[in-house]
């Protein structure tokens, strides 16, 4: 017996961890491309950047927890070909690796623009420690930081840009802020926030060159105007790593296609993380998350798979983002024509924005309101009819409403 | 004999929600659990999370920051990301108040 885990992030940290926490006691290989051991990646855009001067970094586990638990880490190594007929990797360094389960957790890779000059050296994504290592001098006074795409990442490196009285403008081609994570109210009071923070937000336009020296790039919008800054943060999301599934021929639809148990179209290859599209029991769907949630627990579902222990991944999607001292957090999965419901002081930060449809809650948006909006999660889980006024009353505790739908 | 302070009323704490408690410069979470009180360290393990503001369900607490979890009677983590085991410290009652000796807590 034997398990390769491809890929170095985090979920490919958790998936080791779980497989040794649950009895697997077989050779286990991990080839991350990276030449770091597997660490959490929130951190990069918050706290990594909101004090420039740490040198935390929030590892999967120590170094010296892989040599006490028999795991070989081949590290700044990538899988090129995976010989699904002879079950053995061949990697990036000439080598092969004999595998009798495998796990994909290759995660996602940013995008980059598309347009001219989208290579400038002056462009960077957030992805990894050393893109967090680049950026920190910029976040200073004096400093010009052009941020593309109004995503969380690009919103909360402006965020930690402001607090260091470095000089911002996001650049957003949708007419709205975090348009793809949040409901039109939400987008509004970000934009709002993020603009009385003394940042110069433009939605609606349209990047189409940037030029100028390395270090003073300059910005071309379709309206003719220019920006010029020192350096351009680009966000505007990620693309999942999927092209070895694809190329050893396993289904793949925008994300490796798992089941619930995370076993893709081989019964011998399993995949964890932002890399997969994976079938989601409680929501009835396949689904790709992009977060830190899904990395941490579809790996901990495919290790227990591994070891034996007959696991299904279903949870509620949850996310959070953290800007200007603010903890937002999201949980579950909107849709259109959803409801929306407000507990609570949603303009001063400090409430819920539910999202009800068919008489159920499907989602929720918490505003520093942790507690309720972990109450929420369960009472999306528990999938009973609820009523929008005993949502939006605060004299109502949430955890009485979970309490009645268990029954 | 232990120096006991008094964290606070009984009454003030609930099954649904720790109570957080500062005193001398150190955070405790109360908790009460089928009639019992329970003291931990309210600061998470792994991050900057405080149990106070956790979603409690039997004798667990969720870390509303990575919703890791605890075990509140013992302190012992219980989910990841939380490796490492919270402070925990004996609970006397007295007076319908919760009582703790700060010298006497104890990881697991």
């Amino acid at each position: 017996m034997s398990v390769v885990v491809i890929g170095g992030g985090q979920a490919g940290g958790r998936a080791i961890e779980a497989l040794r926490g649950n009895g697997y006691a077989a050779p286990i290989t991990l080839i991350g491309a990276e030449r770091h051991l597997p660490y959490e990646r929130p951190p990069l855009s918050k706290e990594m950047l909101l004090d420039p001067s740490s040198t935390k970094i929030d590892w999967v586990r120590p170094d010296e927890w892989y040599a006490a638990n028999s795991v070989d880490c081949r590290l700044g190594v990538s899988a090129s070909r995976i010989d699904r007929a002879g079950k053995r990797v061949v990697l990036s360094d000439g080598g092969t690796l004999g595998y009798d389960d495998l796990i994909l957790a290759t995660g996602a890779a940013p995008r980059t623009l598309a347009i001219p000059g989208g290579d400038h050296p002056a462009c960077l994504a957030i992805r990894t420690l050393e893109d967090a290592e680049r950026l920190r001098p910029f976040l200073a006074p004096g400093r010009k930081i052009a941020v593309v795409g109004a995503g969380f990442i690009g919103l909360e490196c402006a965020a930690a840009a402001r607090s260091h009285g470095a000089e911002v403008v996001v650049l957003e081609r949708a007419p709205r802020v975090l348009a793809r994570g949040v409901t039109p109210r939400i987008s509004s009071l970000y934009a709002d926030l993020h603009r009385a923070k003394g940042v110069d937000l433009r939605v609606g336009v349209e990047l189409v060159r940037i030029d100028g020296p390395a270090n003073a790039p300059v910005l071309h919008l379709a309206d003719g105007s220019t920006v010029a800054a020192d350096v351009v943060v680009v966000g505007i999301g990620v693309i999942p790593q999927d092209g070895l599934a694809r190329d050893a021929g396993l289904a793949v639809e925008g994300g490796i296609v798992v089941d619930a148990y995370g076993r893709s179209s081989d019964p011998s290859i399993w995949a964890a993380g932002d890399v997969t599209r994976h079938f989601n029991p409680l929501l009835g769907q396949h689904i790709r998350l992009e977060s830190w949630q899904n990395a941490q627990n579809q790996a901990i579902a495919v290790a227990k798979n591994i070891a034996g222990l007959e696991t299904v991944y279903a949870e509620v999607p949850w996310f959070w983002s953290d800007q200007y001292g603010i903890n937002m957090q999201i949980t579950g999965l909107t849709q259109d024509g959803a409801e929306d419901v407000v507990r609570g002081d949603l303009d001063g930060f400090s409430g819920l924005l539910f999202q009800m449809a068919g008489g159920r809650l499907i989602a929720a948006v918490g505003l520093n309101a942790v507690r309720d909006l972990r109450v929420a999660k369960q009472i999306i889980q528990l999938g009973g009819a609820v009523r929008a006024e005993e949502l939006a009353d605060p004299a109502v505790k949430l955890a009485d409403v979970a309490k009645r739908l268990k029954g | 004999m232990a120096d006991l302070i008094a964290l606070c009323d009984t009454d003030a704490v609930s099954e649904d929600a720790a109570l957080r408690v500062e005193h001398d410069g150190q955070d405790y979470a109360v908790y009460l659990y089928e009639g019992q009180y329970y003291v931990t360290a309210d600061l998470c393990t792994h991050g900057p999370g405080y149990m106070s503001e956790g979603f409690i369900e039997g004798c667990e607490v969720e870390c509303p920051f990575h919703q890791g979890k605890f075990n509140f009677i013992t302190g012992a983590p219980t989910s990841p990301p939380c490796t490492e085991a919270l402070k925990v410290w004996k609970v006397t009652v007295q007076s319908d108040k919760v009582w703790i000796d700060p010298s006497s807590g104890t990881v697991a």
